[in-house]
């Protein structure tokens, strides 16, 4: 279960220590809009003191080596052994070692039983604290708190919000691929704590995170009627979404959370929908003899990206919220599909089937600017990082048993695999924590 | 973490190591060489076996009659060899009147998958069609679309996707 009530986390920022550094300063910063920067050389010491201290310190540092921004020193290197992380550290022993930023922790157990972790980050060329965080949590919520610190040197340091504290509901796949067995399931962006959401009777598809975190909209064929549901993470608890006359999917969120946009499949056509999940009135948004659908809304809602096949091929649409103004903007060879709007606004991310191949790519909402970020056998279904700096996809390649799950930054370097215990598809990432 | 890309190398590895995973992947791949142009609509190419099967029993559809037909890449036209199974079809139909029908369309896997679920049931919804051209009530026919989720050839090139770009007629629900 997700017991969001019970992880209540409380930051205190420091303010005792007289090394805050002022924003004035110059300090060490990853300007990540230039493309394929060079990581930035961290020292992560191990937090102080025992075995879960350590580990939380190690989590930290695999957040940040996989952002590809970073890159964690090796501790071998290290000369200096942090005996007080709350003191200011010989910054001459990490400059020597070309840290350019330190970070240091403890973690300790309240009385309560709460664990209490605390960081500081260093600038150690300015020879200033960057940042200095405490939180209190349950200590089986260690990982969280970890990503949470990762969160925080990533955006101290890049003035871009992180996307460590996060989840990915995806599907799990298992089984050969003429008898594959589905499961939604969920797990941290990093792979750890996966657990299956569903059981395995029904094909489900398409899971997709609520703006609140705390629903999953997808599709399932349960009793053999393929349509769009609605599940609880808390409580378990299912719904279908609206009572269509035919097959419901590509199910999707507005912003507001208010509404799911869908397709609705009657005879050959499949045009959009929204279903208000208040009034449960129902709205047609689109009216073609086409193959509408994989609908995404735009971060602020007055705006919707989809595919269609109307002219021929799937190509990628903008139309208003109400259907109206219906512009096709993806003008390259091959077809698109799936697209996603960026949570930023400012980019929309595609399946592009070419020449045999598929690729992930993103392109301006006007259409303009394409670029393609991976290309191979098969890779399909973009989701955006919260910052809308990574996508995450699914990729299958030539004689593979099953798809995977792979990141991969905008600029289109640092491809990592997402470890899952079987296959895996469909990921959807959530929005950050709070 | 490692950045290193390696997963469908292991994977491969593991599949050669088991022996029974390769034979199967081996028969597989030759059935689908075996039909490249013409494909199994029939008993023998299903590898049913022929003969035996009770007239008007689920066996005499699937082996003698052909339950399936097939789909050029992203296209719903019933094609003439298609047309003479639907016909074949129609005919078993009318004669044992008692079957209710499900039709499936089912996509390959060279396309993205909610596209896949609407092209499933635009096949599905054209093999009906054809099937009441052909007089069989509409109201005995439900279609279902399983996208590309549910192929039977599993190789990864066209002798496999060819045959599973299909529509399968179902009787009395649901199956394959």
């Amino acid at each position: 279960m997700l017991r969001r009530n019970i992880f209540r986390l409380l930051v205190v920022l420091f303010a005792g220590c007289g090394l805050i550094a002022s924003p004035a300063n110059a300090l060490v910063e990853i300007n990540i809009n230039k493309g394929n920067v060079e990581p930035l050389p961290i020292a992560i010491t191990d937090f102080l003191q025992g075995e879960l201290a350590q580990k939380i310190s190690d989590v930290v540092a695999a957040d940040l080596k996989r952002s590809g921004l970073f890159a964690p020193i090796d501790k071998g290197a290290f000369i200096e052994k942090i005996s007080n992380p709350d003191a200011a550290p010989r910054f001459e022993d990490w400059k020597v070692i070309n840290a350019q930023a330190l970070v240091t922790g403890r973690v300790t157990q309240e009385g309560d039983g709460r664990l209490k972790a605390e960081f500081r980050l260093w600038d150690t060329f300015a020879g200033q604290q960057m940042l200095g965080q405490q939180f209190y949590t349950q200590p089986e919520n260690w990982r969280r708190v970890a990503h949470i610190i990762a969160d925080a040197i990533y955006e101290r340091i890049t003035g871009e919000k992180g996307y460590f504290d996060t989840r990915i509901v995806y599907v799990a796949e298992s089984g050969p691929k003429n008898a594959r067995k589905r499961q939604l399931a969920i797990m941290d962006q990093d792979g750890f704590n996966a657990r299956a959401l569903t059981n395995s009777n029904d094909i489900v598809l398409t899971p997709r995170f609520s703006p609140n975190r705390q629903e999953i909209t997808y599709m399932s064929f349960e009793n053999q009627q393929p349509r769009v549901y609605l599940l609880q993470l808390e409580t378990g608890q299912r719904e279908v979404v609206g009572n269509f006359p035919g097959m419901t999917f590509a199910p999707r969120f507005s912003p507001d959370g208010q509404r799911v946009i869908m397709s609705l499949q009657q005879e050959g056509n499949a045009n959009i929908y929204t279903m208000d999940l208040r009034s449960r009135t129902t709205t047609r948004l689109t009216n073609t003899a086409a193959i509408d659908t994989s609908p995404s809304y735009s971060p602020d809602g007055s705006r919707i990206v989809f595919e269609s096949d109307r002219g021929g091929k799937q190509q990628l649409y903008v139309m208003g919220a109400d259907g109206s103004g219906q512009t096709r903007i993806s003008f390259g060879d091959g077809s698109y599909s799936t697209p996603v709007w960026s949570p930023r606004g400012d980019l929309i991310a595609f399946t592009k089937q070419s020449g045999g191949k598929f690729s992930i790519g993103v392109m301006k909402p006007d259409g303009s600017g394409e670029r393609i970020l991976t290309t191979g056998f098969h890779n399909e279904g973009p989701t955006w990082a919260p910052n809308g700096r990574v996508l995450m996809f699914f990729r299958q390649n030539a004689g593979a048993g099953g798809p995977q799950l792979y990141s991969i930054d905008l600029t289109g370097y640092n491809e990592q695999l997402i470890p899952t215990k079987g296959f895996a598809s469909d990921p959807a990432w959530s929005p950050l924590m709070e | 973490m490692s950045r290193i890309d390696t997963p469908a190398a292991s994977r491969m590895q593991t599949i050669t190591r088991n022996p029974v995973m390769l034979a199967l992947v081996m028969t597989l791949a030759l059935a689908g060489c075996a039909s490249k142009k013409n494909l199994p609509n029939d008993a023998a190419g299903l590898g049913l076996g022929a003969g035996a099967a009770t007239p008007g029993s689920q066996q005499d559809f699937t082996v003698n009659v052909g339950d399936r037909i097939f789909f050029d890449t992203d296209s719903t036209a019933i094609r003439a060899d298609a047309q003479a199974t639907l016909d074949r079809q129609a005919q078993w139909l009318a004669k044992y009147p008692n079957y209710a029908i499900t039709v499936e369309g089912h996509a390959d896997e060279r396309g993205t998958r909610e596209y896949n679920l609407a092209l499933g049931a635009r096949r599905a919804a054209a093999t009906r069609d054809y099937l009441v051209s052909r007089g069989v009530p509409a109201n005995r026919m439900r279609t279902i679309s399983y996208g590309k989720e549910k192929p039977v050839a599993v190789c990864d090139d066209i002798s496999c996707w060819s045959q599973n770009r299909r529509a399968v007629t179902v009787l009395g629900g649901a199956g394959s």
